[in-house]
């Protein structure tokens, strides 16, 4: 990181979006957030099975997190104009449909599968 | 002559009336754009349909019972340790991606060069990992439409039947060759168009043409298969 930083005295600011720092910093967090899902998956689940539960639900909501940061910072989607944003993250509505009517058709398919 | 002119005489300005991109990007990237949409709703589809499957049965192979070794090193009892080095991987050659990218701006052939060696050797890392660990499960038995003897299941299971665990693990073992299967052979293609793009900087190509967009919209593509790696790795190996 401070290599990185060094370089930077150069052509800071000339970016508005993402400098070296600013990248640094992005990769940073996206390795924080492996390291944190890490630590879920193998020290505490293990040691406190009754958290399972929890698990699941914070696994998403740090992959999300991640997508995030991809998309917005490295794919430099949060620079760009509203209108392309917009069309680029509504049509994800088809997405989010699919899940909620297969996870529904799943809890049917429960009942089709062979009894044993 | 008056030199005022009328309001239905001015020129339009606004994004929207025509004459230039209302979005402000290149054709080109704004295609690469709409492609990876529809690429993300084939991943997603793939995805769910894992997901549907996995709620719709009773029991499930566990994740860290199946992934226990390290390739070469450790034979057992080191779960989830080599798909984090492979995630870790595929985050770094994002982020010398994203380096090539930014010494684009700055016109510096030398750096983009660079980064973009650095982000194909990261990606051929990547597929090398994938291919050991193919070639470690498909050595323990699973494969489209095989999976280990009965045996040899049981302690990746807490319970359910013999029958049961036998067909919830074929599911997982196809499901698991298709998604990672698709999701290689981006990193595959990723890699190649990489090469390409690295080749014509070598040459000079977008020294000439003044402008080094061809690595952004390259880019792009990288990092959605970055992108994609987050969520497989969630759902095929956390969840």
């Amino acid at each position: 990181m401070s290599s990185a930083e060094s370089h930077e005295v150069h052509h800071d600011g000339e970016h508005e979006s993402m400098s070296k720092k600013r990248i640094w910093q992005v990769a940073g967090i996206l390795t924080l957030i492996t390291c944190v899902e890490f630590i879920i998956a193998l020290a505490i689940i293990p040691s406190h099975p009754n958290l399972l539960k929890f698990a699941n639900p914070v696994y998403i909501v740090l992959t999300l997190l991640k997508a995030f940061y991809i998309v917005a910072y490295f794919m430099h989607l949060k620079f760009e104009k509203m209108g392309l944003i917009l069309s680029l993250v509504i049509p994800i509505i088809f997405i989010i449909g699919l899940i909620l009517v297969l996870t529904n058709e799943s809890h049917h398919w429960v009942d089709l599968r062979p009894a044993f | 002559m008056s030199t005022t002119v009328s309001q239905i005489d001015e020129v339009k300005t606004s994004p929207w009336s025509g004459g230039r991109s209302p979005f402000n990007v290149e054709y080109g990237k704004i295609m690469m754009w709409f492609f990876l949409l529809s690429d993300a709703f084939t991943f997603s589809s793939l995805l769910i349909a894992y997901g549907a499957l996995r709620f719709s049965a009773d029991v499930w192979p566990a994740a860290d019972k199946v992934f226990q070794s390290v390739p070469g090193l450790i034979d057992h009892g080191a779960p989830l340790v080599f798909v984090g080095l492979m995630t870790f991987i595929l985050i770094l050659s994002s982020v010398t991606m994203v380096l090539a990218v930014e010494a684009g701006h700055r016109n510096a052939k030398k750096e983009v060069l660079g980064w973009m060696i650095a982000t194909v050797i990261g990606g051929f890392m990547f597929l090398g990992c994938q291919a050991l660990e193919w070639g470690h499960l498909h050595h323990e038995g699973f494969w489209w439409g095989s999976v280990p003897p009965a045996e040899e299941l049981k302690h990746l299971f807490t319970g359910g039947k013999e029958a049961v665990q036998h067909m919830t693990s074929q599911e997982f073992a196809n499901l698991f060759f298709t998604i990672t299967g698709f999701h290689g052979f981006h990193v595959f293609t990723g890699v190649i168009i990489n090469i390409i793009i690295t080749v014509n900087v070598l040459k000079g190509t977008y020294e000439k043409r003044g402008s080094y967009l061809m690595v952004e919209k390259v880019g792009l593509y990288w990092h959605f298969v970055d992108l994609v790696w987050v969520f497989v790795f969630t759902f095929f190996y956390l969840v």
